[in-house]
């Protein structure tokens, strides 16, 4: 039951996701096209509003709603950034979206969307596969 | 209030609002967004082996899976149930941009041309959707997270990796959309 509260927040993300289209591959296509602002918009105000955010919460020391202290991990820096992450832009770019639009998709009606999902589960296992031999 | 809603919803609406789930997510129950991860976790829960990437307890992570699951359903709600029926409204140069791709469809969130069962098997789908996805898996997970991750999240929180993992994104993004996809769909149309 604790888990609904995170279903809710998915389904409030997943629509607005939807709605402001950047589920779409035409989207994305204007975006790396540099074509229109909307995406850049999107992103933007995301973490201008996710920054002040953390913000406060780290300066009023304000806690999670089962009183504990909000800690935010901080992320390692690993050549994975650089190699991975150019790997993931051209996957983003070539098939049209990351993985939160997949699944939105799929909801909205495109289940020929399951075949990237499944190559993205394909790709993630392979990377785990390959982890020990791939440069970090 | 309804047809209101069934509009495309503009950036300074919709950007926010996806902002405001990293307070959410932290308060509700100390969560970093992120969905790239539900992939690593699927992986752990299905098909572990004896990766050691793999083996861990993922059913401790799998609020994740109930936030994707609620993305899918958030998907039904806006592509379903709040669809006005409008092609997507990208600006002019892009679909002349696209239609130089052989691509003709611009109904719906995704170009039928590509999207459909035949082509998902053909040559040229398992390249586009089949790589394509392959690379998205591979990539987000060297890269330890995805757009939600690194782009909302880790720059949210104003972590350097992000940003250099955000960059690189970026790159490879502009690499295949303009140098790589002219000729992939030259070679494949």
């Amino acid at each position: 039951m604790k888990n609904i509260k995170f279903l809710l927040v998915g389904i409030l993300f997943g629509t607005v996701l939807t709605k402001t289209e950047a589920v779409s591959w035409f989207r994305i296509q204007e975006m790396f096209r540099f074509q229109s602002f909307h995406m850049y918009g999107i992103i933007g105000s995301a973490v201008v509003v996710g920054a002040i955010s953390v913000w406060l919460i780290k300066k009023f020391k304000i806690k999670s709603i089962e009183r504990e202290e909000i800690n935010i991990p901080s992320k390692q820096f690993s050549k994975g950034q650089i190699i991975g992450g150019t790997i993931f832009g051209m996957g983003w770019a070539l098939a049209g979206a990351c993985p939160g639009p997949l699944y939105a998709l799929l909801g909205a009606g495109y289940p020929v969307i399951l075949v990237v999902i499944a190559s993205a589960l394909l790709g993630t296992w392979t990377y785990a596969w390959l982890k020990p031999k791939l440069p970090h | 209030m309804i047809e209101i809603l069934k509009e495309p919803w503009p950036w300074y609406v919709s950007g926010p609002l996806i902002g405001i789930s990293v307070p959410l997510l932290l308060v509700l129950g100390n969560k970093m967004l992120g969905i790239s991860s539900s992939l690593r976790h699927a992986c752990a829960a299905v098909a572990p082996f004896n990766i050691k990437f793999l083996r861990y307890n993922w059913k401790t992570e799998i609020w994740n899976l109930f936030f994707v699951l609620g993305i899918f359903i958030g998907g039904f709600v806006g592509g379903v149930l709040l669809n006005n029926g409008l092609p997507v409204n990208i600006s002019p140069d892009t679909i002349k941009d696209i239609q130089g791709l052989g691509i003709t469809s611009f109904q719906g969130l995704v170009p039928s041309d590509l999207y459909n069962w035949e082509t998902v098997f053909s040559i040229k789908g398992l390249v586009i959707l089949g790589f394509g996805g392959f690379m998205i898996g591979f990539g987000s997970r060297y890269a330890g997270g995805c757009t939600s991750g690194h782009a909302i999240m880790g720059l949210s929180s104003l972590q350097w990796p992000s940003l250099v993992a955000v960059i690189f994104f970026f790159i490879g993004g502009l690499l295949m959309t303009h140098i790589l996809t002219p000729l992939i769909y030259n070679w494949l149309n």
